[in-house]
């Protein structure tokens, strides 16, 4: 290439560079929401996976409610997808207003990026978490294999369907419930404990990359005895299926508290920090709470938590993530690479 | 004399323009193009995957799983490539030499593994090869599982990678003469010799070309098998995009990039191996 040449081909490379990034730079002054007098707004609210029904009712009682009270037109966006993978991409720059997600350990990590305010968790009653859920087991109807607790998954012949707990936020819930469940059966011998868990997850047939994902191998593919279940997918399963299914709830589960917190970083720069504020405390209004109840959630308002006593078996005693030192130590002792997962799988 | 020098010149400048045009305007689109798509992304990820240590690195890229997972998507990429060519082969062959009702019409479904979401397409393979489904109910019957096995894996990069080889041999088949074969077969080779003397070898290059790139998508692709290899650390039908995404949701970038960073270092070697291979084969074809 002669020096000419190669001259003019840096002055394209140049422009073309300049242009690109030209673009970037308009673009980004855009996302005003707020659009002068027709006082409409627009947030985003970034969630997980098995949310995607509730939250589209939740919208729209909610957008009812704020016209009512504040004269503000609500037009709330939805994302959906795995709790983790959602995570990322706010931390990456996804427009999110508020997130609303699977574990407290994803909206830690986006206030590790310095997106969220550290004490986000005290900013809404219950940990932030207005709405619970725990896990519990589908099997198929009429329960052939008489499974009725944790001990029955560990037997021979049975398969279970569980998701990768290193790749699903569910699957670690349901891998924490059954170790909880090891501990008070085998007093704390940790050696026991992690046989009984080498069992189990001996047992699992397929181990799909998310909830969602499990719950399509169990219901449409027919796959295996048991699904290890969010009890709200369980409950969705059964009432699309009433006869095909049944809900096992075990001796002994956890608590899952998916987490909400406003995106302060987003929703200062949009000027919607109040709106978003109103969105997540509607969540604990009493019209709201009946709605998570009537799309199986738990609400967290304890009297209406039991209007809905038959919906949900109430006798379960629940560990939280807290008997497990919370989930950074958690992630740190089972999930890792090397950890006590990688351990008791490869038995 | 002069009047031939200056034709010389003349001849020489002509030469050195080449027959395109604007040589410095498209070489620096050509550049732009390729640093800003291709060349930076991939840098980033060497330089994400070099900033650890040495010992990190090598710990992270030998650990069982990571090793596991590389053999997985190296063995099915490999077979379903294999597949592809023959059955791709054929498929071309029958597009091209047979004249028969919409043949358009199936010319045109071969691409639409491309335009289908892979996730679409692996969730349902995967119901139609478990047990349950049409034809994994009677192969299960005989004993083979095909959904959430390696084998599963298999059917899914050929269902993603059977267009490349489709695509790559038929406009060589559409140009292959006639008089070759006719010329073979006057001197008295049967149908097997011919195609194997004298067709295989022309075919060859726009063969391995093919597997190449089938065989490169396979390596990377992770929304169609995801769905149908039951991702089992056990059975070791994890492949190398599935192990990646499980560090990438734990927001492990250093982990996921080095083995980003082998799976590239591998699908590179493997695919200058067989450029090389096609390299002298068609100096072999052409030589004749």
């Amino acid at each position: 290439m002669s020096m000419k040449k190669f001259n003019l081909c840096v002055v394209v490379m140049a422009i073309i560079l300049s242009m690109l990034t030209g673009c970037g730079a308009t673009s980004g002054g855009d996302s005003k929401n707020v659009k002068g007098n027709s006082k409409t707004v627009t947030i985003t609210n970034v969630s997980y996976d098995p949310t995607r029904e509730l939250y589209a009712a939740y919208n729209e009682i909610f957008s009812d409610y704020y016209k009512n009270e504040a004269g503000i037109d609500v037009t709330v966006v939805q994302s959906h997808g795995g709790s983790g993978g959602q995570a990322r991409s706010v931390v990456e720059g996804a427009e999110a207003d508020v997130v609303t997600l699977a574990l407290a350990h994803d909206i830690t990590l986006i206030e590790k990026a310095g997106l969220i305010e550290p004490d986000w968790i005290e900013e809404f009653e219950g940990d932030s978490s207005p709405y619970t859920s725990t896990i519990v087991f589908l099997v198929r109807s009429g329960n052939p294999k008489g499974i009725n607790d944790w001990d029955d998954l560990i037997r021979d012949g049975i398969d279970v369907i569980s998701p990768d707990p290193k790749s699903s936020g569910a699957a670690c819930w349901n891998f924490l419930a059954a170790w909880y469940y090891a501990s008070q059966k085998y007093g704390n011998d940790e050696e026991q404990i992690k046989s009984f868990m080498s069992k189990l997850y001996g047992n699992v047939k397929v181990m799909d990359s998310g909830a969602r994902g499990s719950t399509t191998t169990f219901v449409e593919n027919g796959q295996g005895d048991v699904l290890v279940s969010w009890e709200n997918e369980a409950i969705s399963t059964l009432s699309e299926y009433p006869d095909d299914y049944e809900i096992v709830s075990p001796s002994i589960s956890i608590l899952a508290q998916p987490s909400v917190a406003i995106v302060d970083e987003n929703a200062d720069r949009n000027g919607t920090q109040n709106i978003a504020h109103d969105y997540l405390s509607y969540l604990y209004s009493e019209n709201a709470q009946r709605l998570i109840g009537e799309y199986g959630y738990r609400p967290s308002d304890k009297a209406i938590l039991g209007e809905y006593a038959d919906k949900f078996d109430l006798d379960m005693s629940l560990c939280t993530i807290n008997d497990f030192g919370g989930w950074n130590a958690a992630y740190e002792e089972f999930f890792k690479d090397g950890g006590v997962f990688d351990e008791i799988y490869s038995r | 004399m002069i009047k031939e020098k200056n034709k010389e010149q003349n001849n020489k400048r002509k030469k050195r323009h080449g027959s395109i045009p604007g040589f410095g305007l498209s070489m620096g689109i050509t550049l732009t193009m390729l640093s800003m798509l291709v060349l930076i992304p991939l840098a980033s990820i060497l330089l994400y995957g070099l900033s650890l240590s040495p010992s990190e690195f090598f710990a992270i890229v030998c650990s069982d799983s990571v090793r596991y997972a590389l053999r997985t998507s190296i063995l099915c990429s490999f077979i379903a490539a294999t597949i592809n060519c023959v059955f791709g082969m054929i498929i071309a062959w029958t597009l091209v030499r047979y004249n028969f009702f919409h043949r358009r019409l199936i010319d045109g479904l071969i691409e639409l593994p491309f335009a289908l979401p892979t996730a679409v397409a692996g969730i349902t393979l995967s119901k139609m090869y478990s047990n349950t489904g049409i034809p994994g109910k009677w192969l299960s019957a005989i004993g083979i599982d095909v959904s959430y096995t390696h084998l599963g894996i298999v059917v899914a990069l050929i269902f993603v990678g059977i267009p490349f080889v489709v695509r790559t041999v038929q406009p060589v088949l559409q140009k292959f003469d006639y008089q070759y074969e006719e010329a073979a077969h006057i001197l008295g080779a049967g149908r097997i010799i011919t195609f194997i003397k004298v067709m295989l070898p022309e075919l060859m290059p726009a063969l391995l070309t093919g597997f190449g790139l089938a065989f490169a998508r396979g390596m990377g692709e992770y929304g169609s098998v995801i769905y149908i290899s039951g991702n089992s650390a056990k059975d070791h039908t994890q492949v190398v995009s599935y192990v990646i995404m499980q560090k990438l949701n734990y927001m492990d970038y250093a982990g996921a990039t080095a083995v980003a960073l082998v799976m590239l270092i591998t699908s590179f070697v493997i695919l200058m191996v067989i450029n090389l291979i096609q390299i002298k084969q068609s100096k072999r074809t052409n030589n004749v």
